[in-house]
């Protein structure tokens, strides 16, 4: 709202105006976009401790596994795939909120939240198993590097998945007002986050870790 | 490095610290100390506080001086209510203390690599050099609980909380701590330097004066901290050697398991002495490998870098003498404790500062970095 | 091979986890009467709020408040409250130092002095400073840019409430159980649960995590703030100065403290899951811990300061009545301390032997900082210069500062020499110099704020007579305190030690100590101050009506004190970085007519319910309840969902109502030209 006015507004008697008389309300959350863009870049920062940790902890696998024995490819390049479609879906629903079709947004959220779900159920199957064979978070710096960032990143799906169920209901209860809008747009910015993170995820730790 | 007349230091320095009354008796140990390193490092904070006074001292006298004169009371002092601006101005104000920050990074710079405390000493002190074949004492240092055990690995003696060295003599400290961060400081002799678990710092330095002096873990570890205490005789070579006697005589020999029982917290503990000492205890206590059954962190990191990841890492340890060390037998195994007290030459600890390789840290001494 | 085994946790009970009646500190006659004393003062506040039934209006106009004005003014009572624990824990120090000397252990055993000074540190810096700093930012950076509110209105009582709940949860710890006995950045392997089994890092690392996503919100929305919600025609290069200095702190505070929260995260992570992320063994790192703490920790220190120069920026020119020397300059040097304030983390320990290149760097960075703060000094002495300087107590505070803060300065660029850090390191002189630029710098700019606007916030000024007074305790009180600091530092001895055997110490901590005694009275003086000011805000030399008490720059100066809860019934036009004073040097007219009704945002309870649950969870995540845990942590979830069902937040103050406050506004000018 700030524009430099290069010209004084100037009234008839010679001064300048001081005053915005003719003001109209302020959209309610013009700064939410921007500030939920701020959250997101510190969230980012977060991950990035993260990575690092990983990063410089990765190796020390205490005499343990590493992530050759560790990992199986084929069921993570899967995971991966439930999360990008998972993304896919949720920008269709952004498409149908374009169209003001309520029904069709709350379809979409459900296949987004759906695919989310069974993410979060391979990435549990995941943990268990290692848990199970004695490669837990606490058997080696690399492997508690691994479940913090990894599990973060599920603990993040986790809470979007929450939000994303708060949402279908709202539109069902509110429509697709302004303020439920402006929610879809947010939770559509964590949600492609997510999967930016996790296709860092996916290269640094598993790919690297198996193939490098 | 200037080296300033030693009765003028204290005296330039109170006055470079604005209170050269509460300086006056009392004696500034980092400011004239036993030792070369400690002195150069203290003549430092000389010269950088001379430096930064260049600027200090007008700017104190500014402020006090235009608070006084321009105060509202002072109707003859000039008022400028929109001058607020002046290029040739701001161009000093900045320009002169980049100029002083020029210098004092060129002091910094050539200081920090002269005095870097994994750099063998050059000299005994302003005038002398090191002799070329000197062979530097060396002393194994292990921080614990909370006392400070030294290792002379040449010697094959060790003592808990009495540290000895022939004065003009250069001395070789390797350090580590047995389980928490500490700090090894002997303001006599020279700058701290952190003593930390599972891995090792170096520490280089000489004394000059005889004298019995006081160190201590200057990093806080816990409840018994300020009694974490050892004196430091600096003496002749005469009285070096008498004093490794004295060591020698004691007949108590710190094995494993005496290690152990050294090893337990305790506060305020009295000097004392070992005619021998467990080959390879250093090493252990650096790589977290003194108790039976512990792998050593070297032997658990070569086996995490080989070739088939760390899949077969027990395999490999056990065939590593780190691990015979560790499986030294204790009491309580049944077995009667043999452990031969012989003078072991210590294997450097070069593999210990791998570790700080592998965390993707520049090790300590590597001037390739930056 | 398996880890290590651990058993260190007793016995952890379901109900109760390890919570036991040992935790209450029954023996401990000391913290028995604290207690007692904390207790009786407590019920005695219940007791006259309830009296008074003040408990609704307690609840409708502050806690669920969504008033920037509102917050701000508690974050700063919240600062002061606990800034008197934190000064009580800095008297014990200094009164154990003073007295154990040889045989004399003094009177506090080792682990409570640990305690008592790792309190003081968390406290000061998280409680106090933090708080002071976010409060007056508040405040302040909405009137000076012509705003009504920030960006996000409940989000900011939100945060308040996370960081007083962080506040709740540290203060317990005195009561059941114990603090950590860590020092303030609680450095692993000591924070370990090897090291440190019990409670105490558990309330450090709770406190800190609940306290500083309060702290990062709270960054998140006055950034926004800044950015979105300036006055027409104020562009970057015409904002106030402290509103530069909030941009950038707050910039700091986005880009920093999500370092902590995930460097606290992963630390409890191998207190309670048996990580091994900073541990000896198993490949853990505790030099980790260390770097990642202080790429947070030094920016921290740079979050803290920067806004302290913006308030000397806006007193110096107000009370010099001029212009601000150098503006542009004084931006460009902010944002460059802003930018450098990442570059520098590693001399806080070039002591672990990262080699002369590294150490170099670091050092020579960090010297850099020190151009642009010198320039920043030149500024505001040639802002006096041809000034007209009034000695109001806040022009008072700033030239104590430009003194003492120039020493603090030096002897920090002396500290990021390496070689003279090996000696100076962790010594006294440490103590001497952070507490030289953290009270020089810091605590100083913030009483400097604290007596410029309070006027502004209240409506009546603080008493001269009592602040002056105040004032020349805490200045003399200081360098008294601190001086022999660095002269012991010099002696070689370090900090945190709780007993010495060397006698010819003890003078220093003695004079020391009368330092310490001068500071409590220049406190005790400031409360005096308060209490007289209240009691006389009415009397026409404390009263103002005028809303512009010191004749001053910026736009919070144009509206009422206390500004209404809109701030301006008219939204300011900017045309000068000085814009209220350019609207008086141009005869500007305050309308008195056409006022429109005005769009604000509704109170909310949200906040402050689960700012409270959070101290449960808190307290349950310390003493391992897991099902309180779990339920508090499911309470929370169920509130904040139950808020976002609220779709109304915002409502229109009715135009009767600001003409009402207006014409008021009005006549109370009237009147005072009458008078004049």
């Amino acid at each position: 709202m700030s524009t430099e006015l290069t010209h004084e507004q100037i009234t008839g008697g010679g001064k300048p105006v001081f005053f915005d008389f003719d003001e109209h309300d302020h959209p309610e959350g013009g700064s939410t976009m921007l500030g939920f863009w701020m959250y997101l870049m510190s969230d980012c920062l977060i991950f990035a401790v993260l990575f690092a940790c990983y990063g410089v902890l990765g190796h020390g696998y205490g005499g343990g596994k590493g992530p050759k024995e560790l990992f199986e490819l084929p069921l993570v390049a899967f995971n991966t795939a439930m999360l990008l479609f998972s993304s896919l879906t949720y920008g269709i629903a952004m498409l149908t909120m374009e169209k003001g079709s309520v029904r069709q947004v709350q379809f979409w959220l459900v296949v987004t939240g759906l695919f989310g779900l069974t993410f979060l159920g391979v990435e549990m199957y995941e943990f268990s198993n290692l848990i199970a064979e004695g490669n837990g978070p606490s058997r080696s710096a690399f492997l508690s590097a691994f479940f913090t960032l990894v599990g973060t990143h599920g603990f993040h799906v986790t809470c979007g998945l929450i939000w994303l169920t708060t949402l279908v209901i709202q539109i069902g209860t509110h429509g697709l007002g302004q303020a439920n809008r402006r929610r879809l747009q947010c939770l559509s910015m964590f949600w492609h986050f997510l999967d930016v993170i996790w296709i860092g995820v996916f290269t640094i730790v598993y790919l690297m870790g198996v193939l490098g | 490095m200037i080296r300033l007349p030693s009765p003028l230091r204290p005296a330039i320095a109170g006055l470079a610290l604005l209170a050269p009354a509460l300086l006056g008796g009392c004696s500034t140990v980092v400011l004239s100390p036993a030792g070369d390193v400690a002195q150069q490092q203290g003549d430092l904070v000389v010269i950088a506080t001379l430096l930064m006074l260049i600027i200090i001292v007008p700017v104190m006298a500014l402020i006090a001086f235009f608070a006084w004169r321009y105060r509202q009371a002072n109707t003859d002092a000039p008022y400028s209510p929109e001058w607020h601006h002046s290029t040739a101005l701001e161009l000093v104000i900045w320009a002169v203390p980049l100029l002083i920050i020029i210098c004092l990074g060129a002091v910094t710079w050539t200081s920090t690599h002269l005095l870097d405390p994994y750099r063998p000493i050059g000299r005994i002190d302003a005038t002398r050099q090191v002799a070329l074949n000197a062979k530097p004492i060396r002393v194994q240092v292990v921080a614990l609980d909370w006392k400070w055990l030294f290792i002379y690995p040449d010697y094959g003696i060790a003592t808990v909380n009495q540290l000895a060295a022939p004065i003009d003599q250069p001395i070789e400290f390797d350090l580590t701590s047995a389980d928490v961060m500490n700090a090894f400081y002997i303001p006599d002799l020279a700058g701290m330097i952190y003593a930390m678990p599972s891995m090792t710092t170096k520490l280089h330095a000489v004394a000059n004066k005889p004298g019995n002096y006081a160190g201590f873990s200057s990093n806080f570890s816990g409840d018994g901290f300020s009694y974490m205490k050892f004196r430091f005789l600096a003496g002749s070579q005469s009285d070096f050697d008498a004093w490794v006697a004295r060591v020698r005589a004691s007949g108590a020999m710190l094995d494993r398991a005496t290690y152990l029982k050294v090893a337990k917290p305790s506060m305020n503990h009295a000097p004392t002495f070992y005619s021998g000492v467990a080959p390879g205890l250093f090493n252990a206590a650096a790589n977290n490998c003194t108790k039976p059954g512990q792998v050593c962190m070297d032997a658990m990191m070569r086996a995490d870098a080989g070739p088939h990841s760390g899949a077969h890492a027990e395999g490999h340890a056990k065939n590593d003498d780190a691990m015979k060390m560790s499986a030294m037998p204790m009491p309580g195994s049944g077995k009667p404790e043999v452990v031969e007290a012989t003078k072991i030459t210590a294997k450097n600890s070069a593999q210990s500062t791998a570790r700080l390789a592998g965390a993707g840290l520049p090790m300590p001494g590597d001037r390739r970095t930056f | 091979m398996m880890p290590p085994m651990r058993d260190v946790h007793p016995v952890v009970s379901p109900l109760l986890g390890r919570l036991t009646l040992d935790a209450l500190p029954l023996h401990e006659l000391p913290v028995l009467l604290a207690f007692g004393g904390v207790t009786v003062g407590g019920l005695a506040l219940l007791a006259i709020i309830t009296y008074f039934k003040a408990w609704g209006w307690l609840w409708r106009d502050w806690f669920t408040s969504v008033d920037h004005k509102k917050i701000g003014i508690m974050y700063v009572i919240l600062a002061l409250v606990m800034f008197l624990r934190g000064f009580s824990d800095a008297l014990m120090m200094r009164a154990q130092q003073a007295m154990a000397f040889g045989d004399n252990a003094g009177y506090l055993p080792p682990d409570h002095y640990n305690q008592i000074f790792t309190a003081h540190g968390v406290i000061m810096i998280f409680f106090v400073a933090m708080p002071l700093v976010v409060g007056l930012m508040n405040f302040v950076v909405p009137l000076q840019i012509g705003a009504r509110d920030v960006s996000f209105p409940y989000l900011n009582n939100f945060s308040f409430w996370l960081t007083a709940s962080g506040a709740i949860i540290t203060m317990i710890s005195l009561f059941v159980g114990n603090y950590a006995r860590t020092g303030w950045l609680a450095m692993p392997p000591l924070s370990g649960m090897e090291a440190s089994p019990d409670v105490g890092v558990d309330y450090y690392i709770w406190g800190l995590q609940i306290a500083g996503l309060g702290t990062l919100l709270s960054g998140v929305n006055l950034l926004a703030t800044i950015v979105k919600m300036r006055a027409p025609g104020m562009t970057l290069f015409k904002m106030p100065i402290f509103v530069w200095t909030a941009l950038c702190t707050n910039t700091l505070i986005v880009a920093a403290f999500p370092v902590l929260t995930a460097v606290l995260a992963i630390l409890s992570l191998d207190r309670l899951l048996g990580m091994q992320f900073f541990t000896n063994g198993l490949g853990g790192n505790p030099m980790m811990y260390v770097n990642l703490i202080w790429i947070w920790g030094h920016p921290e220190v740079y979050i803290l300061i920067l806004p302290a120069f913006g308030i000397y920026s806006e007193v110096v020119a107000t009370f010099s009545q001029k212009r601000l020397f150098g503006y542009t300059s004084m931006v460009y040097a902010t944002i460059v301390i802003t930018i450098l304030a990442y570059l520098v983390w590693l001399h806080h320990f070039f002591t672990m032997g990262s080699g002369a290149s590294v150490n170099s760097f670091f050092a020579i960075t960090t010297m850099i900082i020190s151009i642009p703060t010198g320039a920043k000094i030149f500024n505001w002495l040639f802002t006096m210069y041809h000034g007209r300087i009034r000695y109001e107590l806040p022009m008072m505070w700033t030239v104590a500062f430009m003194l003492t803060f120039t020493i603090g300065g030096m002897t920090g660029v002396l500290l990021a020499v390496p070689p003279a850090d090996f000696v100076l390191h962790n010594s006294l002189f440490l103590v001497a110099h952070f507490h030289n630029v953290i009270i020089g710098g810091t605590l100083f700019g913030m009483f400097a704020g604290i007596n410029f606007w309070w006027p502004k916030a209240f409506g009546f000024k603080l008493d001269r007579v009592w602040g002056k007074r105040s004032f020349w305790l805490w200045v003399v009180g200081f360098w008294t305190a601190f001086a022999p600091l660095y002269v012991l530092g010099l002696m070689g001895v370090t900090r945190r030690l709780s007993h010495f055997d060397d006698a010819s110490y003890q003078p220093y901590f003695i004079v020391a100590a009368i330092g310490a005694a001068m500071i409590a009275g220049g406190i005790g003086c400031m409360a005096i101050q308060f209490f007289v000011s209240i009691r006389d805000r009415n009397t026409e030399r404390l009263r103002d009506l005028t809303g512009d008490p010191w004749d001053g720059r910026t736009l919070e100066w144009s509206t009422s004190s206390p500004p209404p809860d809109y701030n301006f019934a008219f939204t300011p036009i900017v045309y000068d970085n000085d814009a209220f004073w350019d609207m008086k040097t141009r005869g500007f007219e305050r309308p008195t007519a056409g006022f429109k009704a005005i769009h604000m945002p509704k109170n909310a309870a949200a906040g402050v319910i689960i700012g409270l649950i959070s101290v449960g969870f808190g307290f349950a995540m310390i003493w391992y309840i897991w099902w309180l845990a779990i339920a508090s942590l499911v309470a929370m979830l169920g509130v904040s969902i139950w808020h976002s069902f609220n779709y109304k937040r915002d409502f229109h103050i009715p135009v009767e109502d600001v003409i009402r406050t207006e014409d008021e506004r009005t006549r109370l000018l009237a009147a005072q030209k009458v008078v004049a």
